[in-house]
């Protein structure tokens, strides 16, 4: 023990000592190098450009690369997941316990992952969220763009976009401590059963969370409605709420359809407001007054703790990721398209 | 350098005068934007049923007065008016005149065609539907048939009215905004150099337009071409770094103007 670690000491020192050699002799080298190349018809231009270019290149690549490659892993432990649990019980079970899965000396452990509970309890939560966050954000758009002066505007707009800047865990204990909490008196004093998780709590909170995401891209695409179709509008002797919902607003739709699309692929994605608010019971329930779980809560509740690595619960995680993935792409994808189409429109 | 004098005034032609009362009396009108003095103390009677013509050099507020008719200035915060513009007998910058009224009453065709991203029959019924002008659905539709047959449209886009306004060519959105505007019976139509983006052909179909609509409507015409302002024009108004320089019978000043800035303009000397 006390021999090899000795003989670790010794190579480290002399691998260090063999670095500084190589990092001397590479300068050298390379100094060396550069002087050779340096002549009166090098165009040093030329180089600098194309190996600018490779850099920029290296940079997107690795980006590209990375995304690939986490969509290609997640996909092998999905079907992997696939290969334990039938897709047609995931995507169509109604019960999802993957709890019981663990325990492998109890009969019938094969778990239940029928994905339904969580696609009622995302659905449900994000609901809420853009119930919140649809008309508030693309109000304060409206505002912002349409009757705000230059000076408000300058001060309110940062201090709106502060909101989207709020780490999302502190937004979570917000939900959990004040608005669960408070939503629970209320609806007793009324009369209503109000879990002390609720869907409500969460969706409300993550609607707050997700105001700025549509109300600044809306703001975005109203701006860039074209000043001559509202002069138009107002010089055929209409005010300016006629102008801005008969000209302005249907102008600007496509991109507001896609400002809400990138803020609900937002609240899908969101996980700690609903890892603290909304709770872990997998009811399948549409009342907002009940604990929901979600797909992000899940995958975390999963993947947090020890675990066999190849069991159905843990590969179940990669599969929810996988879903919620592909979810999110098709509204990405479906909100830049319209976008895109909008800008053509203009330009 | 000798001081700008006032706005000398030519008799305009007694014979065009005499046909054709009054219908927008400006008095002593100043327009500011913030500290820019666009329009100085310009007064001016343009008659009802003709075409009246602004030329001028760029700059010289010609699209500042004509948006001051209809009191578009309203929209650009910076700017302000002062003095009176009367249109039948009333003010138009009194504080109990309703800016929605009087805008339904004096249209305004732009220089670059902006039809509403909607169908070219809703492009026609947005004054009539939002004036609440008509009563049904067959009188809309009524409305809007006659207007865009007014503004010589209707043969072109009668089988695609559903179709979208702003796929039509250039000079037929022109003209569909020509329609638009008069859609809801308005009296005067200003026009701010309604052909500057169109071509040749299409410009002469508006000229034509505008001799028909001469019939019904005072009309006030924004022009560069010197060619555009004699053809279609009775009256001709020449400013001049925000002053009116002379106004008068088209054909006497085109011919024989009485102010030296006014040849000068005219023959092609500066501007
Ligand atoms: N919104 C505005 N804010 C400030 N100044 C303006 C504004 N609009 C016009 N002006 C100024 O007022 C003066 C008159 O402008 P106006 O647009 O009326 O000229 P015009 O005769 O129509 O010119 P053109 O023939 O180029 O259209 C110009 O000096 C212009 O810079
Ligand atoms: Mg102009």
């Amino acid at each position: 023990m006390e021999q090899s670690a000795e003989a670790m000491q010794n190579a480290s020192t002399v691998s260090s000592w063999a670095i500084l050699a190589l990092g001397v002799l590479a300068a050298v080298g390379g100094a060396a190098w550069v002087m050779s190349r340096i002549s009166a018809d090098f165009r040093a231009r030329n180089t600098f450009e194309r190996i600018t270019s490779w850099v920029l290149l290296a940079c997107s690549a690795v980006a590209i690369l990375t995304t690939i490659g986490i969509v290609f892993s997640v996909m092998l432990e999905t079907v992997r997941f696939f290969g334990k649990v039938s897709p047609i019980d995931f995507l169509f079970g109604l019960q999802w316990s993957p709890q019981t899965a663990m325990r492998a000396d109890q009969v019938g452990s094969s778990g239940a992952f029928g994905i339904a509970p969580l696609v009622a309890g995302t659905m449900l939560i994000t609901l809420i969220a853009m119930f919140v966050a649809g008309p508030i954000g693309l109000f304060a758009a409206i505002y912002m763009a349409e009757y705000a002066s230059d000076r408000v505007r300058s001060i309110a707009k940062p201090l709106l976009e502060i909101l989207a800047g709020i780490p999302t865990v502190v937004l979570g204990f917000f939900a959990a401590l004040t608005v669960a909490p408070a939503l629970r008196g209320w609806g007793e004093s009324i009369g209503l059963t109000v879990a002390s998780e609720s869907a409500l709590a969460a969706g409300l909170v993550m609607g707050m969370m997700i105001i700025p995401f549509v109300s600044s891209l809306s703001d975005d695409v109203i701006n860039a409605v074209p000043q001559s179709l509202r002069d138009g509008s107002y010089a055929m002797g209409a005010t300016k709420s006629e102008t801005i919902k008969k000209v302005v607003l249907p102008a600007a739709l496509p991109g507001i359809v896609s400002a809400f699309m990138l803020a609900i692929s937002r609240a899908v994605g969101e996980t700690m407001i609903v890892v603290m608010a909304a709770g872990l019971a997998a009811n399948l329930t549409f009342n907002p007054l009940e604990a929901v779980t979600t797909f992000t809560v899940q995958i975390k509740t999963i993947l947090v703790g020890d675990q066999e690595f190849d069991s159905a619960k843990t590969l179940a995680a990669f599969a929810l990721g996988f879903v919620l993935f592909f979810f999110t792409l098709i509204l990405n994808v479906i909100a830049l398209r319209v976008v895109r189409k909008y800008r053509e429109q203009y330009d | 350098m000798q001081l700008v004098t006032n706005s000398i005034i030519t008799p305009p032609n007694p014979a065009i005068m005499a046909e054709r009362p009054v219908k927008i009396e400006a008095r002593n009108v100043n327009v500011f934007y913030g500290d820019k003095h666009a329009i100085k103390d310009l007064s001016i009677d343009i008659p009802d049923r003709a075409v009246s013509a602004f030329i001028g050099p760029s700059g010289c507020g010609k699209s500042t007065f004509l948006r001051s008719i209809n009191r578009m200035n309203d929209t650009i915060p910076s700017c302000r008016v002062t003095g009176d513009i009367v249109i039948d007998n009333k003010n138009i910058y009194d504080r109990d005149l309703d800016v929605v009224q009087l805008r339904a009453r004096v249209g305004m065709v732009f220089q670059k065609p902006n039809p509403f991203p909607k169908s070219i029959f809703e492009n026609v019924a947005y004054g009539p539907r939002i004036h609440g002008l008509v009563k049904d659905k067959t009188d809309l539709e009524e409305t809007v048939v006659t207007s865009l047959k007014k503004a010589g449209l209707f043969e072109e886009v009668k089988d695609r009215m559903q179709h979208p306004g702003t796929g039509l060519s250039g000079g037929q959105q022109q003209r569909l905004c020509i329609a638009r505007a008069i859609a809801v019976n308005p009296e005067v139509i200003l026009m701010d150099e309604p052909c500057s983006a169109l071509d040749p052909i299409a410009t002469a179909r508006i000229e034509e337009l505008i001799d028909e609509l001469k019939q019904n409507y005072c009309i006030v015409i924004v022009t560069h071409s010197m060619q555009q302002a004699a053809r279609v024009s009775q009256l001709t108004a020449f400013f001049h770094l925000g002053n009116l320089v002379e106004f008068g019978d088209t054909n006497a000043m085109f011919t024989a103007p009485v102010e030296k800035r006014t040849q000068d303009y005219i023959t092609g000397r500066f501007g």
